[in-house]
């Protein structure tokens, strides 16, 4: 089963490696891994989209790593999550009046225009990313980049002090 | 404000931690910190091996309830380090290790005896460090010792590149307060736990007290016997907690598990409530855990709650330090009657008394390693720090010895290392010199690490090691003819192949040779008799011997195979 997992570290060196190291040699499987500075100045946020039968040992295991402050989980009803996709499809003059439709219909953003291709850049929920893509797949997807997931608890109260 | 270089503030910063002794190898990027040992109190024993340094410090640690710390070069000094490492890891010993790197400048280029010494030990200590400014040192040491030996303890590793050792800095006493925000451990239980564990107790019918190196680790031994008599609750001990309860004592059931004792071992199987207490459920203990004490609730304190749950979920979960726990419980119970629980008791005794250990030692027949155990045992009185190795005689030593008493038993339990009792022997040595410390240890350990016995001539570190050479690779053999169709797969070493008793001379140590069952009494007086120089007994035992009791790996400890005559 997937779980979304906030997790806030000291921004030490070496840290995204402790926590993919001990993920990987404990036998879970990290599906995404998204990290970025925080409020504070000394703490990074590390959200890990994580594949695990049980929960509770990878919260457990994970804190034993000294550099872990907290660790969250944040269950998809109660948090907002976004991805960030680029996609290049295949579209020569025939195609591009639908496929341009479809990215408007997603709000995704032309970025790069060929003779043969586009390029979109598309943010939001990983299930709308997910059927922007499965939608656009037909005409031809040349490649694409996506981000590891982010997320935040939607209840302001979940956080325990300010600006983190 | 005065200012000193790094490697002074390090030997400084170990000095203001209590540091009496360190065992280390010196080598390019340490050279820095080398110096200035020659100007401190603290001394430094010169292995032969980074290994050996390694596992030194863990048998001082074990020995002596001290933070042990090995010193090595970068590189292979480094790499070297692992095993000990990986070692102390599994068993929790506190270790801080000291490496030296090469210069910031010159890290990421392959540099002359460059290791990612940080990544490589990743997964082998507790926590570690990469020292980037002189200045840190003092901090970086001082939480090093505080991670090390707080907890769950394991070893803490600090690599400082050469140029940072080379630096300068002004000394400061270490911050009293440390920064660790992620580094909280737990010591004292939830009462409301405790009380729910205690009804249970109270309740239960066929209780058993499973404990461990956590109650060592904790020095919980005086609670663990409040608890185990004012609730009179029968006790098994694991290989790591052995001397947690003295042997003697009619409550203690002695080791349970792959080869562990069949009341010990059947009292779990058959108990309604395991109270587990500093113990990890390890594979050794459990055999196929969905077969292991089935009809037990469990009431499982740790001081490491990652090990609640991971293999056998609890039903009363205690987060804690084994002392407190065991303290908190002991007070809980107050005054409160013990139960007789004289159906259980008397199940167990039966259990005791029809399937003991035995072996059959003949008087014309080869040496039996089981009789060298006992008669070690009788002629030293167990008045001993005994260490061991892995594999058979490990087993045999686990058995046979009659442990009266905590910190007295020395072996590599987890990660299994041949090759530890040699080392931890010398390092236990040095922690203790006034104790008797006894290594027993197979041959094919023995070979393995045996260089540091120059290490203990040189410093007057007089070890006794009993080695049984059975001229094989003892468990592995075992197992190839158990369940390899009685093929032997480069497991035999041949008994005959090294003069133990000119090596031990070679090295400025004793040696003693025994080949027949009346020689193990008088050679082992002898040793004893040496008092100025580390001693070799060789005792050339039965190599067809096999441990016993056994449960196949993996398997239900339901099913123990007694002895020879039920395979």
């Amino acid at each position: 089963m997937e779980h979304t997992l906030s997790v806030l570290v000291e921004d030490k060196s070496g840290v995204l490696a402790r926590v993919a190291s001990l993920l990987a040699r404990r036998g879970f499987n990290i599906h995404s891994l998204a990290v970025g500075p925080t409020g504070e100045p000394h703490l990074s946020r590390m959200t890990i989209v994580v594949e695990a039968p049980e929960l509770e040992q990878v919260k457990k295991q994970l804190h034993k790593l000294v550099n872990v402050v907290r660790i969250t989980e944040l269950e998809p009803a109660n948090a907002v999550e976004t991805e960030v996709m680029l996609v290049r499809i295949a579209a020569g003059a025939g195609q591009r009046t639908e496929v341009l439709e479809l990215a408007q219909i997603f709000s995704a953003d032309v970025v790069d225009v060929s003779g043969s291709s586009l390029l979109f850049s598309i943010t939001g929920e990983p299930r709308k990313i997910n059927d922007f893509l499965e939608l656009l797949r037909p005409f031809g997807l040349v490649e694409m980049a996506k981000s590891g997931r982010i997320a935040l608890a939607r209840d302001a109260k979940q956080r325990r002090s300010k600006g983190v | 404000m005065s200012t000193i270089s790094g490697a002074e503030a390090l030997i400084k910063s170990l000095e203001h931690e209590g540091v009496e002794i360190m065992f280390g190898v010196p080598g390019g990027a340490i050279l820095p910190a080398y110096d200035p040992i020659l100007d401190s109190p603290i001394r430094h024993i010169l292995a032969r091996h980074e290994q050996g340094a390694g596992h030194m410090a863990s048998g001082y640690a074990w020995a002596t309830g001290r933070v042990g710390v090995v010193i090595a070069t970068s590189g292979p000094g480094a790499t070297n380090l692992v095993t000990p490492l990986a070692d102390a890891l599994m068993d929790s010993v506190p270790i801080v290790a000291i490496t030296g790197q090469v210069a910031t400048t010159a890290i990421g280029n392959d540099a002359f005896q460059e290791a990612y010494t940080t990544g490589i030990t990743m997964a082998a200590t507790k926590h570690n460090y990469l020292v980037t400014d002189a200045s840190e040192i003092p901090d970086i040491i001082h939480e090093a010792f505080h991670i090390a030996s707080t907890g769950r303890p394991g070893p803490v590793l600090v690599d400082i590149p050469k140029d940072i050792l080379n630096g300068v800095l002004e000394w400061h006493e270490p911050v009293r307060s440390l920064d660790l925000p992620g580094y909280k451990p737990t010591f004292a239980p939830h009462p409301r736990r405790i009380a729910e564990a205690v009804r249970r107790m109270e309740a239960a019918e066929r209780p058993v007290l499973y404990v461990g190196g956590g109650i060592i680790k904790a020095g919980a031994s005086a609670e663990l016997l409040q608890v185990a008599e004012k609730a009179n609750i029968p006790v098994v001990t694991t290989l790591m907690g052995r001397g947690a309860i003295a042997d003697a004592h009619p409550l203690c059931l002695g080791m349970p598990g792959m080869h562990g004792l069949y009341a010990a071992t059947t009292a779990i199987q058959r108990s309604d409530l395991l109270i587990a207490v500093g113990v990890r459920f390890d594979d050794r203990v459990t055999g196929d855990p969905a077969f292991f004490a089935p009809e037990a609730e469990v009431i499982h304190a740790d001081v490491d709650p990652a090990e609640i749950g991971k293999v056998r979920e609890a039903d009363v979960p205690i987060v804690g330090d084994a002392r407190a726990v065991l303290a908190a419980m002991s007070a809980e119970w107050g005054e409160r009657p013990s139960p007789g629980r004289s159906d259980w008791i008397d199940t167990i005794a039966r259990w005791q008394r029809e399937f003991p250990l035995s072996y059959d030692q003949r008087p014309d027949g080869m040496i039996k390693p089981q009789y060298v155990v006992e008669e070690l045992h009788r002629i030293t009185g167990g008045d001993a720090i005994l260490v061991a190795g892995v594999g058979q005689h490990q087993m045999w030593a686990s058995q046979y010895w009659k442990f009266d008493r905590p910190n007295r038993w020395l072996n590599s339990g987890g990660l299994g290392t041949m090759g530890y009792a040699v080392p931890a022997a010398v390092g236990a040595k040095a922690g203790m010199p006034d104790e008797l410390v006894l290594a027993i240890d197979g041959d094919g350990c023995f070979h393995m690490t045996f260089q540091e016995l120059m290490t203990a001539a040189i410093d007057r570190l007089p070890v006794k090691i009993a080695v049984l050479n059975n001229g094989v690779f003892g468990m592995v053999a075992q197992w190839q003819r158990l369940f390899y169709n009685n093929r032997l797969s480069a497991s035999e070493l041949g008994a005959d192949i090294l003069d133990y008793v000119k090596l031990a001379e070679a090295m400025n140590c004793a040696g003693f040779r025994a080949v027949a069952p009346d020689e193990v009494a008088p050679v082992i007086e002898k040793a004893l008799a040496v008092t100025d120089r580390p001693v070799i007994m060789e005792f050339v035992v039965d190599p067809e011997e096999h441990v016993y009791p056994m449960v196949p790996a993996g398997g239900s400890n339901d099913n123990i195979i007694l002895g020879p005559e039920a395979t």
